[in-house]
């Protein structure tokens, strides 16, 4: 059973880990996920899960996962927007958490966006 | 919706847009009677009697990227299929009061679903707001008090990686055992 214990000592390994990650002044990246009702019926939910556990099993700094409402495409869910200072902005639509793990690696990790999976390639 | 987390996770969005610091979340299972009680409770800007009879119009909403809105409507349906009902009670400045209300035992009711994904993604991402989740099934119940969370991890937030799958493990085995251990066969 997980106990309260457990959290207490996760908690101090992670204040001695947060000194350092604050060191690293990496480039800030935004995930955004539409998770308005039209995104939560497409599947926005595990999409989302998707890119925090992605996220975390490669240990990627300076990356925000957040929500956000309806982007106006509603036919598109689950959109989501990657915005990247000083780049612009990449939407990728129909998404799913398989594609959620390969924009992980390809776009967030390497810099290489999926030109298939975005709202320009699919609205051709 | 495929299943009522879901629509948990999207009415307790109008919530935190209501700019809430406090949610309830509650759900309260009667396997004898085949009932299903699921109730959200902010603390939120909370509407207008008018308000409160337009949500409940598809096309009604305060956003204005599209002309319909969808939340409170499917919420709604998906009770009144099972023979239940949607009650809502708000008072502008105090918060508003949510409760379905489901027949089990109805072959158009739609199974609760993944309770911890909805919960844990809620909680993850709104760290402002305190979270109480409470979920009853018969005798058995589980609560979890995020402003408990909170005060043991001090300046830790939330949604660092092992927090959240912390959080995750520790929704999943109590949900479970409030159900006898076994895993509920409505998820």
């Amino acid at each position: 059973m997980k106990t309260l214990e457990e959290l207490m000592a996760i908690r101090d390994k992670t204040k001695k880990n947060m000194t350092i990650r604050e060191d690293t002044g990496d480039a800030n990246i935004r995930i955004v996920v539409g998770m308005a009702t039209c995104g939560i019926a497409a599947g926005a939910r595990p999409v989302l899960n998707a890119f925090v556990d992605e996220i975390a099993k490669r240990d990627l700094k300076g990356v925000t996962v957040s929500q956000t409402g309806c982007i106006g495409m509603c036919q598109y869910e689950p959109i989501v927007e990657i915005m990247e200072p000083g780049k612009e902005k990449v939407t990728y639509v129909k998404m799913t958490a398989e594609k959620a793990i390969r924009v992980v690696n390809d776009h967030i990790a390497n810099g290489n966006p999926i030109v298939e999976y975005t709202v320009g390639a699919i609205t051709k | 919706m495929r299943e009522l987390s879901l629509n948990v996770l999207d009415i307790t969005q109008n919530s935190v847009k209501a700019n809430a610091s406090h949610i309830d979340i509650e759900i309260v299972e009667n396997t004898t009677e085949h009932t299903l009680m699921i109730g959200i409770y902010d603390d939120g800007c909370g509407m207008t009697k008018e308000q409160v009879k337009s949500v409940q119009d598809p096309f009604y909403t305060t956003r204005t990227t599209r002309k319909v809105g969808m939340g409170v409507p499917l919420f709604k349906m998906a009770a009144e299929m099972t023979g239940g009902r949607l009650t809502i009670s708000s008072e502008v400045g105090r918060g508003t009061k949510l409760n379905a209300y489901f027949n089990t035992d109805n072959v158009d009711f739609v199974p609760l679903g993944d309770m911890v994904s909805t919960v844990k993604m809620l909680v993850t991402q709104n760290p402002q707001i305190d979270f109480i989740y409470h979920h009853k099934c018969d005798e058995r119940e589980f609560t979890f008090d995020t402003h408990e969370i909170k005060q043991i991890l001090g300046d830790v937030p939330l949604e660092t990686p092992e927090v959240s799958q912390w959080i995750e493990d520790y929704l999943k085995e109590n949900i479970n055992s409030i159900y006898g251990g076994v895993q509920n066969e409505n998820s």
